[in-house]
């Protein structure tokens, strides 16, 4: 029996199946979305080279859900913030220049740092787990090094009886290559 | 925005006119990189003697004991300001024309920090008990200060250099995976790593915009924030001449003028060498040049009401202040702030000098020069006038340990930026193809 390193499944998991296009026209990716959509499709997956608005309406897809990490390490942020600050004030109580132990306006100065730090970490970690790390089947369906360069593609994940079909809608949407993964 | 690009600009032209700049970058190149490394050996060679024989080598005597080494850090971090002014305040905005420069000067922004956090340690003397800033109790239980403005200054820059370098990082990964396909060998091995399986999928760009865009909403009042803190390090005190409301948005003003004016003065030089002409066009040059006239009056402005508050609040120790920064021994300071701040940047009215990059790069440099002797005024000659103690003023003047430590943190500086562009995208792929015109079967776009 061949030991399979559990690992593998995580890594290095097997392709999808599909059909995939490279377009050379924005507009053509349009036309093609357009028409998948019409087709019943959803789950295809679109590369572009920039991030453009007509691909987003086109897709309409809901907002991003970074904005509740932003929010959440935001709060956070400034709770620990005024946490720090007034935690350390009152565990050795000192009188300094005449002020009150807890003296919230120069509090604020570190609050508000913490707000900026904490939230544009939580940001990033947002960003991380939703588009690189959770998204669906990351490295398992196909792609073009020309994608990040100067194409826009679609893949259409299709068992092998339905791919001529969408084959054929892709070419007809003005695909200048169409292949099988 | 497609006004901002000549027609013959495509997405692929763009890829590989940046990618190129991860070639051979020639002799001009290694020239300035041995150059910076050779002005960091002189820093060090200096720092080593200082720690040494102690900060008596700084020159410092009573009532100056912030000096040189407080002058750098204050103009280093005013330098940073301008990149993150560039890639999120002018984001937030919109403008089409940051996409070819808000990479180098976040970059800048992201070094200079770098540069900046140095000073403080090394103004210390004790370097190694640096872990000291760290907010935690001393052996007696007793806890930081934090209503002092030296403890808002530490979390003020630290988050700053935090921000900012996730800020370049998040902008190069797209860039990265841009490189990555073209790459061969090992650098495609370090450039899939670092691109973090970049792919430009539907999905990764709508985390990536709206991420992005969150990013820049944080660090806008970030960036007005830091330098406000840098400046009640001094408005926080009583001395005359530190003691002022305006300061924070003074120094937030020339910090963006001395960062804009540090952009051209880098972009000149990296757009020749990389051949990047068609790329950071002269477009480019006249808007940031437009930036520095801005805040160069900003700035100018400032000058007039500090010393009009000087005279009108009616203060002696006030006055005195004043008219010893003017016409006390360290007028030449003073001359060379006025006239390199607030005199030559009025040359940039001139579209001529604006739209000429030799005179823009010649201006950048006087600009940075008056705005290093700014700090100097406001910091060394606000002391040594000091009204209070007359009696104790000291004739202060910098020594060679700290001209050597200075010159030493351009080297450093300017060694870590001439890495980066040779080893990342120094001008940003994908945010310079969103500008252009996509391409579309109705109108072909020439290649």
């Amino acid at each position: 029996m061949k030991l399979v390193n559990p690992l593998t499944a995580i890594f290095h998991p097997p392709p999808t199946p599909g059909v995939l296009g490279v377009f050379g026209h924005l507009d053509a990716v349009l036309e093609a979305i357009r028409q998948l959509r019409k087709g019943g499709h959803s789950d295809f997956t679109v590369y572009s080279p920039v991030p453009r608005h007509e691909l987003e309406d086109a897709l309409d897809q809901p907002v991003s859900p970074v904005r509740m990490f932003t929010l959440i390490g935001g709060i956070a942020g400034c709770a620990i913030g005024a946490w720090l600050t007034l935690y350390m004030s009152y565990d050795w109580p000192i009188v300094l220049g005449g002020k009150p132990i807890g003296s919230i306006p120069p509090y604020v100065v570190i609050m508000f740092e913490m707000t900026v730090l904490f939230g544009a970490l939580s940001t990033i970690l947002g960003i991380a787990f939703n588009a690189l790390f959770a998204a669906r089947r990351l490295g398992t369906v196909a792609y073009d090094a020309r994608f990040t360069n100067d194409k826009f593609g679609i893949f259409v994940p299709s068992e092998s009886a339905r791919q001529s079909q969408v084959e054929s809608l892709l070419r007809g949407a003005g695909a200048e290559e169409v292949r099988r993964a | 925005m497609a006004d901002t690009a000549p027609p013959r600009v495509t997405y692929d032209f763009v890829t590989r006119a940046i990618a190129r700049t991860l070639g051979n970058p020639g002799m001009g190149y290694f020239a300035l990189l041995t150059a910076a490394v050779a002005l960091l050996g002189v820093g060090i060679t200096c720092l080593l003697f200082l720690l040494r024989y102690g900060l008596g080598l700084a020159g410092y005597s009573h009532p100056v004991y912030w000096a040189v080494y407080i002058t750098c850090f204050v103009f280093w971090v005013g330098i940073a300001h301008s990149g993150t002014l560039i890639s999120a305040i002018l984001f937030l905005f919109r403008s089409g024309w940051r996409t070819a420069v808000y990479r180098t000067a976040e970059a800048m922004t992201v070094f200079a920090v770098m540069t900046a956090g140095l000073f403080p340690l090394i103004h210390i003397g004790r370097q190694w008990y640096f872990y000291w800033l760290i907010p935690y109790p001393n052996e007696r239980g007793l806890w930081p200060n934090f209503k002092s403005p030296l403890i808002w200054d530490e979390f003020a820059i630290g988050t700053y250099f935090t921000v900012s370098t996730v800020f370049l990082i998040m902008g190069l990964i797209p860039d990265i995976a841009a490189v990555r396909d073209l790459a061969t060998g090992w650098r495609k091995k370090l450039y899939a790593i670092t691109a973090v399986g970049w792919r430009g999928t539907n999905e990764q760009w709508r985390h990536y915009t709206r991420g992005y865009l969150y990013l820049a909403a944080l660090a806008t009042p970030l960036v007005l924030s830091v330098h406000s803190v840098v400046s009640w390090d001094f408005a926080m005190a009583l001395v005359p001449g530190w003691h002022a409301t305006l300061f924070a948005p003074y120094f937030v003003a020339g910090a963006i003028y001395s960062g804009v004016a540090m952009v051209i003065t880098l972009l000149v030089p990296i757009r020749k060498l990389f051949h990047l002409e068609a790329i950071i066009t002269i477009h480019h040059f006249e808007n940031l040049a437009k930036l520095c006239l801005l805040t160069g009056l900003i700035v100018s402005m400032s000058y007039c009401t500090e010393n009009f508050t000087a005279w009108f609040g009616g203060n002696p120790h006030e006055r005195a202040a004043f008219w010893y920064r003017a016409f006390g021994p360290f007028w030449w300071a003073s001359w060379t702030m006025n006239i390199c701040n607030g005199l030559l940047p009025w040359l940039l009215w001139s579209k001529k000098v604006r739209t000429s990059v030799v005179a823009l790069f010649v201006v950048s440099i006087f600009v940075n020069v008056g705005m290093w002797f700014e700090r100097f005024v406001i910091i060394v000659v606000s002391l040594a006038g000091e009204p209070f103690e007359r009696f104790a003023n000291a004739t202060y003047n910098p020594t060679w340990a700290d001209w050597g430590i200075m010159a030493g943190s351009f080297g450093w500086f300017f060694m870590w930026f001439l890495l980066f562009v040779k080893n990342f995208p120094a001008v940003s792929i994908s945010e310079v193809k969103e500008v252009l015109p996509a391409p579309r079967r109705g109108k072909a776009v020439a290649a």
